[in-house]
């Protein structure tokens, strides 16, 4: 029910971001390029958080990864734009197996420590590995491809490539093998002695958001022609989660709305007060405070008492 | 062929021996229940047999087949399923999703990232909720249900994995006296119907004798007696130590 809701959802602001570049100014529509690749970063963290339950604090590693191998591959390698993207995410997907491979062996806040711990640990080497990243200046001046040069087509591309990213998060989400993620959310022990290896689903779930979180990268890198040590840095990981947490977990549109809601709220009081990040900081508190299923959440549930009568999805 | 082979098992917990030196054996088609006070070491044989927790010393054969060092998944996956003595199930699903996932864990569809599962295991899911008779609460939350209607959707759950042999430790433990008749009725309906083995520690002793065809009686970690019913009703230390009469 609320399943049907979203892809409702989904298909308006589809089809108002078509538009949007149309009718729309320089600079909203740079806005919603950014707010589409930390939308699919977002989605890409909530199948580990909000399908499988388990709380990355690195996901940034991967969209940093993702970011510089498409940078690398474009630019110093001079390969076609598709070879460095689809090459990009594959390299981001291995990283994923190797570091999810220890990161699965913990639970809960351990698994959330080793994450972080990964993800400095590629900071670092974006930091001094300076012949590849560029280290501390960062990976600057992307070769982004002719027909990517003005913000109206790259807008379109972002677009289409985060459309059809989302769309498959959606079906893996609602899959057979997405159920199960649930239930080893909901109950690890139970879904081992339903014959689940709960090791190897977790390892599965780790790369598939690690892999996705790797496409995002790579649109960061040719939106911002360049790449910075920043990018893996814990407080990217710590941002992308608090997208996930405010806009609701436990819904497939929340990270997306997450997403929107904490880049506008920045930019918009960004323009009146260089303090800015402490009024988003209260507006999170509350948010977690009176709505701990985040705005999804809150938005349901007011529905609800209006009259509506609507089903948990995930 | 014998469907369960408990050689020797021992575990400890510190120095604290759980269960010691342990021989059970339990053949295909038979009710076994295991009895004992609290802390006589009978979920933790369970454990052991389960694959929950490896034993230091003994190995478990089921179906002719050495069980050492098995995870649980493994074990579910060549036809044993348990509940436990404490309800566990998925709380925040619904009395239809617990048993649908359960039913496509079984048909390995958990490796499918692309199969749409919302309409999947409809029949064969009602099916299983109409054996336990929870076809009517389908769509509630499954933490909503009463104690024992949470445990009867426990056993729906296990048998979607179609086992050969079921583990039930404590299914009536919370319940009232009269539930506890309903659901030994219920339990007892469901081994025969399925042909299913079934192994159960049980703490009320007339629920034991009414439908186990052997006994074992577990002591401090060991068992002192096992056989027919009406032996182990017999046996002097058994009387002694347990039943407190005569």
């Amino acid at each position: 029910m609320t399943n049907r809701l979203q892809i409702y959802v989904l298909i308006v602001a589809f089809v108002w971001l078509l538009i949007l570049p149309f009718v729309g100014s320089r600079y909203s529509v740079e806005l919603a390029t950014q707010i589409l690749i930390f939308g699919l970063l977002a989605t890409s963290l909530n199948i580990l958080v909000g399908y499988l339950g388990a709380a990355s604090f690195g996901h940034a590693a991967f969209f940093a990864i993702g970011g510089y191998a498409c940078a690398y591959f474009l630019t110093t390698l001079a390969l076609p734009l598709v070879v460095s993207m689809v090459g990009a995410v594959l390299l981001t997907a291995a990283a994923s197996l190797v570091i999810g491979f220890f990161c699965v062996r913990l639970n809960e806040i351990y698994f959330s420590m080793l994450t972080l711990a990964f993800s400095m640990l590629i900071w670092a080497i974006a930091l001094k590995w300076k012949s590849v990243t560029g280290g501390d200046d960062g990976f600057v001046g992307v070769a982004v491809p002719e027909f990517l040069g003005n913000y109206f087509t790259f807008f379109l591309f972002t677009l289409g490539v985060v459309s059809v990213s989302i769309i498959v998060l959606m079906i893996i989400g609602n899959s057979t093998m997405g159920r199960v993620f649930i239930a080893i959310r909901e109950n690890q022990t139970r879904a081992s002695f339903l014959g689940v290896n709960v090791r190897r689903m977790q390892l599965i779930a780790f790369v598939i958001a690690g892999t996705f979180a790797g496409v995002a990268g790579t649109l960061l890198a040719l939106y911002v022609r360049g790449m910075y040590p920043e990018t893996a840095f814990w407080s990217q990981s710590g941002h992308v989660l608090i997208m996930v947490l405010l806009g609701g977990m436990h819904a497939f549109i929340g990270p997306l709305l997450g997403a929107s809601v904490l880049t506008l709220l920045e930019v918009t009081i960004g323009q009146y007060t260089e303090y800015w990040q402490v009024f988003v900081g209260v507006v999170l508190v509350i948010v977690v405070l009176a709505a701990p299923e985040g705005i999804y959440g809150l938005v349901r549930s007011v529905s609800k008492r209006i009259g509506g009568r609507q089903d948990d999805d995930a | 062929m014998m469907m369960l082979e408990v050689e020797n098992a021992t575990k400890m917990f510190g120095g604290f021996v759980a269960v010691n030196k342990v021989n059970l054996t339990v053949a295909e088609g038979e009710t076994h229940a295991i009895i004992g006070p609290n802390g006589a070491g009978k979920t933790t044989l369970f454990n052991v047999v389960s694959g929950l927790i490896t034993p230091e010393e003994g190995s478990v054969t089921f179906r002719g087949k050495k069980l050492n060092k098995m995870r649980p998944h493994d074990i579910v996956n060549v036809g044993m399923a348990r509940s436990f003595q404490r309800v566990n199930i998925f709380p925040r699903k619904t009395v239809f999703e617990n048993v649908q996932v359960a039913l496509l864990v079984h048909a390995k569809l958990h490796f499918n990232p692309f199969r749409q599962a919302a309409k999947l295991y409809h029949d064969e899911g009602m099916e299983l909720l109409a054996l336990v008779n929870l076809e009517d609460e389908a769509d509630r939350r499954a933490g909503e249900l009463a104690y024992g209607r949470q445990k009867q959707l426990e056993l729906a759950v296990a048998l979607a994995a179609n086992p050969k042999l079921l583990l039930l430790d404590e299914p009536t433990a919370g319940m009232s006296i009269s539930e506890t008749k309903a659901s030994i009725a219920l339990i007892n309906e469901i081994v025969e119907k399925r042909n299913l083995t079934l192994l159960f520690t049980e703490h009320d002793m007339n629920v034991v004798f009414e439908i186990a065809d052997r006994i074992s009686v577990l002591h401090h970690g060991e068992i002192i007696a096992t056989g027919l019913p009406d032996e182990v009703r017999d046996n002097e230390e058994v009387k002694r130590i347990y039943l407190g009469k005569e």
